[in-house]
C-alpha cells in the first residue's frame, strides 16, 4: 500500500505540496479532488518521483520510496493528454514497458493483443497516435501504463481533455478495467463527477492541503466546510439565520452554516417554506427554479416536469433532508 | 487565383532583387563553362569533372566536411543538451560565446589556428599545422555552435512529458534518451548536420588559410582557379558541380528540419539541477568550451607579443600600411570600411529579408498557394549555401556593363554580402512570424483595424526584438564575410577581412603581428555584436 506522510514540497517560497498525509490500500483507488493550481498534480508527480519532496516521505508497503528513481518504483503514469510516444504505432507504445523489460517477442504479441481488446481497440494495433481521435488516445495510453501490471497506476485528470459523452462513457469503462484488473490507483482531478466516477475514496486538497479525506459517499455526505462542500457540487450555502430557518424546516437542528444541492428544496403545496420565484428554467428531467425565500433569500429549489410556475408566483417549498449537508463550521469564502 | 496573384505581385520585388543580384551572376559564372564561343558546348563541362585534381579536390571536400560534421554533431549534442537543459552556472554566457565562433571572420580562425598549431605554437609539437586534421578541426571549430543552437533550441522546447510517461513505465534515463528523446530530436539533429555538411563544403576562408595550396576543397579551388590560374572552365564547371549539390542538400535539409506547427505554443521546459550522471556530458561541454577558448586565447596573446615580450606595438602599427608597404590603406581605414559596409549590408538583408519572411509565413489559402510559398522560400534560402566564392565572381563578370555597371559602385560590396546575410535574416524570422497566430489579425481586423493597424497591434510588438537580433547577426556576418569580398573590394577600400588575409600573405613579422592585432579587433567587434544578439533572448537566432 501507498503512505504519504507529511509530504511536502516548496518552489523557493511556495508551497505547492503542504504536509499531506495519506494512504492508500491496494486494490482502491483514490481521487485527489481540488481546483487547479490547488498541488494536486505535483502530489502525483511527487509519488511517481519527478518531483522531490523537500520533507515527509512517500513509502510503498512501508520501504521508504525517497532514493528510488522513477523508472524502478513500479508505478505507472497516465498523464492528462496521454503522452503517446507519436513516432511509435499504437502496438509499440503499449509493448513499450515489456520491450524495456525484455519480454520475449511472442508473448509481447499477446499481452498487447489482449490489453487493446481489454480497451476496445482491437485492430488499431498500427495505426500512429496522430491518427486516433482523444478518446482513442487515452485508451491506448491506459492499455501502455497497464501492459506491464504496475502496482500503481497514477491517473493525471485522465478524462478531463475529453468531451462531455465520451467522458461519461469513458469513464464506465475505466472504472470496470480498473476493478477487473484489480488496479490500485491514485487519481488527481478537478472534476468531482470524475472522481465520483472512479474513485472509492476521495480527498479534497486546497492550497497544497489535504482537508478532508475518507470514503467517497461519506466526503459528499459530510463536506467539512464551505468551500469543500462548493467544490463537491453543492449549489449554495447558507449560514446563521437562513442556515437555521432551512434546517428548521427539515426538522434539524441550527447550525452556522448549511450546504443545498439544487435539488434541496423541493415545490410543495403543504412545504414549511414560503417564498417568491425569481425565475424558471425547464431542463429534461425538472424545471428549476430560483426563490427568494422568507427570510432565506436566494435559493435553488426544483419542481417536477408539468408545474405550471412563472417569475412572481408566490410559492411553497419543502426541504429534502438527503440533498443538504449540515456544516460544522463555516469556512473562509 | 486572385491570392496567388497579389502573392506573387508582392514578391515581385525581393525575387526581382535577388533575380539581379544572385541568379544573374552565379548563371554569369555557369554560363562561362557551358557557353564557347557563343554556343552551347558541355563538352568542356565534362572534359573539367574527368580530371583526376578535381577528383581529388572533391573527395577531399567530401571527407573533411564529413568528417567535420560528425565531429560537430558529437559534440555538439551533449553540449546543447547541458547549456539548455540544465542549470549551469553561467549558461547564458557560454551560449553567447559559443555562438562567436559562428560568424567569427573565416580569415580570423584560419589565423587563429595556424597560431595555435603552427612551429612554437601551444600545440605546435602535435605537428599539425598544414595537415587536413587541422582543417576539419577548423571547420568543427565554426560549426560546433550550429549544432548547439539548432539542437538545443528544440531540446527546450522538447515536451518532458514523454520522457517521464516513459521513466515512469520503467525506463530508465538511457533508455528514455534512446527510445523518446532522441527519436524527437531527430529532424534537429539532421536538419544540424545537413547544414553543418553544406557550411564545411562550402567553408572558404578557413581551407584557404589552413590549407594553402597543398589541400584545396572545390570551393578554394574554384577561387585558385578564377584568380590564379585563370582557367574559367574549369571554376564554372566546378561551380556547377557544387550548385547542384548545394541544393540537393538544401532540399533534404529543407525535408528534414523540423516543422513543428508554428502556432503551437512554444513552451520552454525549465532547466533542472545537475544530477551524476550529467557529469560526462558536463565534462564534454566543458571541454568544447576549452577548444573554443584555445585558439582564441592564442591569437590574443599573440597580438600582444613583441619580440621577446609584451606590449601593444602590433595594435599601435594598425595605423600604419605595413611593413613593406604591404597595404595600400591602413588597417584603421579597412576597419571604417568595414563597419561602413556592414551598416549598408544590414539594412539592405533586413528590407529583403523582412519582406520575404512576411511572404513566406502568410497562410496559405489552397495547396497551390502553399506551393508558391513554399518555393519562393526555398528560392531565398539558395544563397546560404551557394560559394560565395561564385557569387563574387559571378558578380565580376556580369555586373560590369550597362544597364548593371555597378563594378564602381560602392554598393557592390554590401550588395554581395547582404545576399550572404540574407538566409540568416529569413531563418530568424520566419520561426517568429509564422509563429503569430492568424487568428489574431483576424481578430484585430474584425475588431475594425486597417491592415497597417493590424500590422502595427499584432504582428511588430512580436517581431520588434527578433528582427533587432536579425540585424545584429546580418551585421556579425557582414563584418567577417571574406569569400564574396575578397574578389569585389577593390584595392584602395578593403575590407577588415580582406586586409588580414593581405598582411598574412606578406613576409614580415611586423605585418603578422598586425594580422594577429587586426584579427582581435574584428574577432571583438563580432563578439560584441553576437553578445547584444544574445541578450535579446530571441529562441531562433542561429538555429537553423
Amino acid at each position: 500500500m501507498l503512505a504519504t506522510s507529511d509530504a511536502t514540497v516548496r518552489y523557493g517560497d511556495t508551497t505547492a505540496v503542504d504536509h499531506v498525509s495519506l494512504d492508500l490500500d491496494s486494490g482502491q483507488v483514490l481521487a485527489v479532488l481540488g481546483p487547479s493550481g490547488c498541488g494536486k498534480s505535483t502530489l502525483l508527480r511527487a509519488v511517481a518521483g519527478l518531483e522531490p519532496l523537500t520533507a515527509g516521505s512517500i513509502s510503498w508497503d512501508g520501504a521508504d520510496l525517497a532514493g528510488t528513481p522513477t523508472h524502478k518504483r513500479g508505478f505507472a503514469l497516465m498523464f492528462q493528454d496521454g503522452q503517446l510516444f507519436t513516432h511509435l504505432s499504437v502496438a509499440r507504445n503499449v509493448a513499450y514497458a515489456l520491450r524495456l523489460r525484455r519480454v520475449p517477442s511472442a508473448q509481447v504479441v499477446a499481452r498487447v493483443a489482449e490489453l487493446l481488446e481489454l480497451v476496445g481497440l482491437s485492430g488499431y494495433a498500427e495505426r500512429l497516435p496522430g491518427t486516433l481521435s482523444g478518446g482513442e488516445r487515452q485508451r491506448v495510453a491506459l492499455a501502455r501504463a497497464l501492459a506491464v501490471e504496475p502496482r500503481l497506476l497514477l491517473l493525471d485528470e485522465p478524462l478531463t481533455a475529453l468531451d462531455a459523452t465520451l467522458r461519461e462513457r469513458l469513464a464506465g469503462d475505466l472504472r470496470s478495467i480498473l476493478q477487473a484488473a484489480g488496479t490500485t490507483a491514485l487519481l488527481v482531478t478537478h472534476d468531482h463527477e470524475e472522481a465520483f466516477a472512479l474513485a472509492d475514496r476521495l480527498a479534497v486538497m486546497r492550497a497544497g492541503r489535504v482537508v478532508q479525506s475518507g470514503a467517497i459517499d461519506e466526503v459528499w455526505r459530510e463536506p467539512v466546510d464551505e468551500d469543500t462542500a462548493l467544490f463537491l457540487g453543492y449549489a449554495r450555502v447558507l449560514r446563521d439565520e437562513a442556515a437555521t430557518r432551512v434546517l428548521a424546516a427539515a426538522g434539524l437542528g441550527s447550525s452556522y452554516a448549511v450546504a443545498l444541492r439544487r435539488s434541496a428544496l423541493v415545490l410543495d403545496p403543504a412545504g414549511p417554506v414560503r417564498g417568491v420565484v425569481e425565475s424558471a428554467r425547464v431542463t429534461p428531467e425538472q424545471v428549476r427554479l430560483v426563490v427568494a425565500g422568507d427570510g432565506i433569500g436566494a435559493v435553488d429549489a426544483v419542481a417536477p416536469l408539468g408545474s405550471r410556475v412563472a417569475p412572481g408566483d408566490e410559492v411553497t417549498l419543502r426541504v429534502d433532508v438527503t440533498r443538504l449537508a449540515v456544516l460544522p463550521i463555516v469556512g473562509q469564502a | 487565383m486572385r491570392r496567388i496573384a497579389g502573392l506573387l505581385l508582392l514578391a515581385a520585388g525581393p525575387v526581382l532583387v535577388l533575380g539581379v543580384l544572385f541568379v544573374l551572376p552565379v548563371a554569369g559564372m555557369v554560363s562561362e563553362g557551358f557557353v564557347a564561343d557563343g554556343r552551347f558546348a558541355p563538352g568542356a563541362v565534362l572534359d573539367v569533372l574527368a580530371r583526376p585534381r578535381v577528383h581529388r579536390v572533391a573527395w577531399f571536400t567530401v571527407w573533411t566536411s564529413g568528417v567535420a560534421t560528425l565531429v560537430a554533431v558529437g559534440l555538439g549534442v551533449p553540449a546543447a543538451f547541458v547549456l539548455h537543459r540544465l542549470a549551469v552556472p553561467g549558461r547564458t554566457v557560454v551560449r553567447a560565446a559559443l555562438l562567436v565562433p559562428f560568424v567569427l571572420p573565416t580569415v580570423v580562425v584560419g589565423v587563429a589556428f595556424r597560431q595555435l598549431l603552427g612551429e612554437g605554437g601551444p600545440l605546435g609539437f602535435l605537428g599539425l599545422d598544414g595537415t587536413p586534421v587541422a582543417i576539419v578541426c577548423g571547420l568543427v571549430f565554426f560549426n560546433v555552435a550550429v549544432v548547439i543552437r539548432t539542437v538545443g533550441v528544440a531540446w527546450e522546447s522538447l515536451d518532458p512529458r514523454p520522457g517521464q510517461a516513459a521513466a515512469a513505465l520503467g525506463a530508465s534515463p538511457r533508455q528514455v534518451l534512446r527510445t523518446v528523446t532522441l527519436p524527437a530530436l531527430r529532424p534537429a539533429i539532421v536538419g544540424a548536420a545537413s547544414i553543418v555538411f553544406l557550411f564545411c563544403a562550402t567553408a572558404f576562408g578557413i581551407v584557404l588559410t589552413l590549407g594553402g595550396v597543398r589541400y584545396s576543397s572545390v570551393e578554394t579551388e574554384i577561387y585558385l582557379l578564377t584568380t590564379t590560374i585563370f582557367d574559367l572552365r574549369a571554376a564554372a564547371a566546378l561551380s556547377v558541380l557544387q550548385i547542384v549539390v548545394v541544393v540537393g542538400l538544401l532540399a533534404v535539409a529543407a525535408r528534414l528540419r523540423a516543422t513543428p506547427d508554428p502556432t503551437a505554443l512554444r513552451a520552454v521546459t525549465p532547466v533542472r539541477t545537475v544530477r551524476r550522471g550529467d557529469l560526462p556530458a558536463l565534462a564534454l561541454t566543458l571541454l568544447v568550451l576549452a577548444a573554443m577558448l584555445l585558439p582564441i586565447a592564442t591569437l590574443v596573446l599573440g597580438s600582444l607579443s613583441v619580440g621577446d615580450g609584451w606590449g601593444l606595438d602590433n595594435y599601435r602599427a594598425l595605423t600604419t600600411a605595413g611593413d613593406g608597404q604591404a597595404l595600400l590603406v591602413p588597417v584603421t581605414t579597412a576597419l571604417v570600411t568595414s563597419l561602413r559596409t556592414a551598416v549598408d549590408a544590414t539594412w539592405m538583408a533586413l528590407l529583403i529579408g523582412v519582406s520575404v519572411s512576411v511572404i513566406v509565413t502568410r497562410r496559405s489559402h489552397s495547396a497551390a498557394e502553399r506551393r508558391v510559398r513554399s518555393t519562393l522560400d526555398g528560392f531565398f534560402m539558395l544563397p546560404l549555401g551557394v560559394s560565395a566564392v561564385t557569387l563574387g565572381f559571378g558578380f565580376l563578370i556580369t555586373l560590369d556593363q550597362p544597364p548593371l555597371d555597378l563594378r564602381d559602385s560602392p554598393l557592390l560590396v554590401p550588395m554581395a554580402q547582404a545576399l550572404v546575410a540574407l538566409p540568416l535574416v529569413v531563418r530568424t524570422l520566419t520561426p517568429v512570424l509564422g509563429g503569430i497566430d492568424d487568428r489574431q489579425r483576424q481578430a484585430a481586423a474584425s475588431l475594425g483595424a486597417s491592415a497597417w493597424r493590424t500590422l502595427l497591434t499584432v504582428d511588430l510588438p512580436v517581431v520588434w526584438k527578433p528582427m533587432l537580433a536579425a540585424s545584429g547577426f546580418a551585421f556579425a556576418a557582414s563584418l567577417g564575410e571574406f569569400g564574396a569580398t575578397s574578389f569585389l573590394a577593390r584595392d584602395t577600400s578593403p575590407t577588415l577581412p580582406v586586409v588580414i588575409f593581405r598582411l598574412i600573405g606578406h613576409p614580415g613579422e611586423m605585418n603578422y603581428g598586425m594580422a594577429l592585432a587586426a584579427s582581435v579587433v574584428l574577432a571583438v567587434a563580432t563578439a560584441v555584436v553576437m553578445i547584444a544578439v544574445e541578450r535579446l533572448r530571441v529562441p531562433g537566432v542561429g538555429a537553423f
